[in-house]
């Protein structure tokens, strides 16, 4: 996994609540069997006029200019400001692959539904939670600032704005210790292989049913 | 002297039976009975296995079925399905299920379904496991009193690989119905009223238990429908405590217990409630009298209201963030404020979904749709089984020419067109009554308009063209 220190980028604004993760990547692209290539595919449905089907050459597509991603002051943002509730719905991973693979590494908004927030993790994506008050300010300093960017430093736990104030986050710490590593979980749940085999055969004891062949 | 018994709650007993190990920054190491897999979002899982040089960690802990991408109509074998990218991930699962000697209930198989139709109908799910899947309605489960839960990909992976997820404790929410509900009210009127209350992020960070009398007095069925929106209203794991109906439903199941372990398997089931006293971090309390038929108008499964409503004004609404999406939200749909619900014509209806398949939906809606016809108006009825068993018992009770008289078109289980993966969707504009669980814009294909709804409703809609209050009926 891609690890995450710190990361400076410029910063798209999405204005809207409870983005669901049918629109950061409609269905039909969840046919892929690849967790890789889903980035011109990102938000498809409100990025181009026209229904997406996977394989296409996406280049050919009409766009929507009007979706903040079609804007040319915001090509190449890596880091996704948004509203509350962002990510609910499905719990497809497809969503933060297609937002990785777009190019985002981080996404600010005051509020992520609980099964998004954690596939973030497991990508190298930093998902933070700010405060209502401390993401309308950035909507409007990004609106007032072209060319607008954000500096997060995970160690710190801090968002640095271009003005110098620096807004504090919290990060659970078994996800902060993993994304400043780039440490798969697998490997490190495998330390624990005794465990889990002592666990197993106390559970064989006393739920025998449980352990169908 | 004994220590003093600390009183937990359903979802406090089930976390602390699965724990294998705490860690200093209190993660934890969660042991996990049972693992669902379907097509979409497992084969990204199974490669990253194979890359590692990883095996699965207990292979029968995991049952997998095809459901979102298998067609409706009959077709026999993944060669048939026309669609090639579907196709490719059909028969990837297979070649994956094969190669690591996972039990799959393949095509042709009467036990295909709807993971979550069909894992419970197995009893491959039962109460006090662990249950996870690939999928967020994966909380349907939640209903036998196990703590069942979506999970992304990668997560997938982890607990073939390990049998086990790093997981945070959740809180504990209950949700308590109260009092007896009224006629044509039903389990998918309540979870819909529920999210209507608390919204569509009230649940975020909770296990939710779904509590009271108006719960209790649901099947087992209908308190799967509750569970199952559980997702809907934030919350990953929905859950109901065992009592008598959970037990009966387990009896006999395929993968259930038998003899000497049945009866210690009863034993343990029946422990498995909320403790008097036991500590919820939020308590929400709803009276079942409150409740009434409801369809949702919006993009949101919280923009719902009762049958007998008009549509709200976003004027009126003093949160900023929350009128910008019903504005926009009355933009996609094509609807206007002040509209009666009665008022929305339907073009197509659907009955099926991890939601509202099971028989006693197919029974609901074969009720209303009895001696009836679609309406002309109506372009298409779908009415799609949750699983090969629930196909079979619903002919043998005639409820197939039931459908079929009244115009609907019966067909193969799967997912449908809750999500439109298959060739089952809406065209650009068009309005559907649905019993799925999810009414987001283009969920039911691209500029398709879902109104999410109880089987009966959605029955009466096809015959009236719009929706209809069935208690008038």
């Amino acid at each position: 996994m891609e690890k995450f220190v710190t990361h400076t980028g410029l910063v798209a604004p999405l204005d809207r609540a409870n983005v669901d993760t049918d629109q950061i990547i409609p269905k039909q692209f969840l046919k892929s069997i690849k967790r890789t290539g889903f980035g011109p595919n990102l938000f498809d449905e409100w990025r181009y006029l026209d229904e997406g089907q996977p394989g296409q050459d996406n280049s050919q597509r009409p766009l929507n200019t009007e979706f903040v991603l079609n804007q040319p002051r915001y090509e190449g943002a890596s880091v996704l400001l948004t509203r509350r509730n962002f990510g609910c719905g499905s719990s497809r991973e497809h969503a933060p692959w297609a937002l990785q693979d777009y190019g985002f590494r981080t996404i600010l908004a005051p509020s992520f539904a609980d099964i998004f927030f954690n596939n973030c993790f497991k990508n190298g994506m930093l998902p933070i939670v700010l405060p209502e008050e401390e993401i309308e300010t950035l909507f409007q300093q990004v609106e007032a600032q072209q060319g607008y960017q954000l500096t997060i430093d995970l160690n710190e736990q801090v968002v640095a704005r271009p003005d110098g104030v620096k807004i504090p986050f919290e990060v659970d710490a078994f996800r902060k210790h993993c994304l400043l590593n780039g440490l798969d979980d697998i490997g490190l749940t495998l330390q624990d292989a005794d465990a889990i085999r002592a666990y197993e055969s106390k559970r064989q004891q006393s739920e025998p049913w449980v352990f169908v062949q | 002297m004994r220590a003093p018994m600390v009183a937990k709650t359903l979802y406090d007993k089930l976390w602390d039976a699965h724990l294998v190990t705490e860690r200093d920054d209190g993660s934890a190491l969660i042991y996990i009975d049972r693992q669902i897999i379907h097509e979409v979002t497992s084969p990204q899982a199974f490669e990253g296995l194979r890359l590692a040089g990883r095996t699965p960690w207990r292979v029968g802990a995991n049952f997998a079925t095809l459901d979102h991408n298998v067609p409706t109509t009959p077709f026999r074998s993944a060669a048939d399905i026309e669609d090639e990218t579907s196709r490719i991930q059909v028969q990837t699962l297979q070649d994956n299920t094969r190669a690591f000697g996972i039990r799959e209930f393949g095509i042709g198989d009467v036990r295909q379904g709807i993971v979550h139709v069909m894992a419970p109908e197995q009893g491959a799910v039962l109460p006090g496991m662990t249950v996870v899947c690939g999928d967020s309605h994966t909380s349907t489960n939640g209903a036998l009193g196990c703590l069942a839960h979506g999970i992304g990909t990668s997560e997938v992976e982890h607990v073939l690989a390990t049998q086990c997820l790093v997981a945070k404790k959740m809180k504990n929410m209950q949700i308590r119905v109260e009092g007896e509900l009224g006629p044509g009210v039903t389990a998918k009127d309540v979870v819909l009223h529920i999210i209507g209350v608390i919204g569509t992020a009230g649940g975020t960070g909770y296990a939710i238990e779904f509590a009271g009398s108006a719960i209790r007095s649901l099947s087992i069925e209908g308190r799967m429908t509750v569970c199952n929106m559980s997702i809907e209203a934030g919350a990953r794991a929905g859950m109901v405590a065992v009592d008598e109906k959970t037990i009966d439903y387990c009896k006999g199941r395929p993968f259930a217990p038998t003899g000497a372990q049945w009866e210690a398997a009863v034993e343990y089931w029946r422990t498995l409630v909320s403790d008097d006293g036991a500590h919820f971090d939020a308590v929400v309390e709803i009276d079942a009298a409150d409740i009434q038929p409801q369809v949702s108008w919006g993009t949101s499964p919280e923009m719902v209201l009762p049958v007998d409503a008009t549509l709200p004004d976003p004027a009126r609404e003093d949160d900023a963030v929350k009128r910008a999406g019903m504005e926009r939200a009355y933009e996609y749909m094509g609807l206007t404020p002040g509209m009666k619900i009665s008022d929305i014509k339907v073009d197509r209806v659907f009955i099926g979904s991890c939601t509202n398949s099971r028989i006693e939906d197919l029974r609901a809606a074969a009720e209303i749709a009895r001696g009836k016809r679609k309406a002309d108006s109506v372009k298409q009825v779908l009415v799609v089984p949750g699983s090969g068993l629930v196909k079979q018992q619903a002919e043998e009770e005639g409820l197939d020419k039931i459908f079929i008289e009244a115009g609907f078109e019966w067909r193969e289980p799967g997912c449908s067109m809750c999500l439109a993966m298959n060739p089952d969707r809406l065209q650009p504009g068009e309005h559907c009554a649905s019993t799925s669980n999810r009414n987001f814009e283009g969920r039911q294909g691209n500029g398709g308009r879902t109104h999410l709804v109880s089987p009966a409703m959605a029955a009466a809609a096809a015959v009236a063209g719009h929706f209809v209050d069935i208690r008038q009926l």
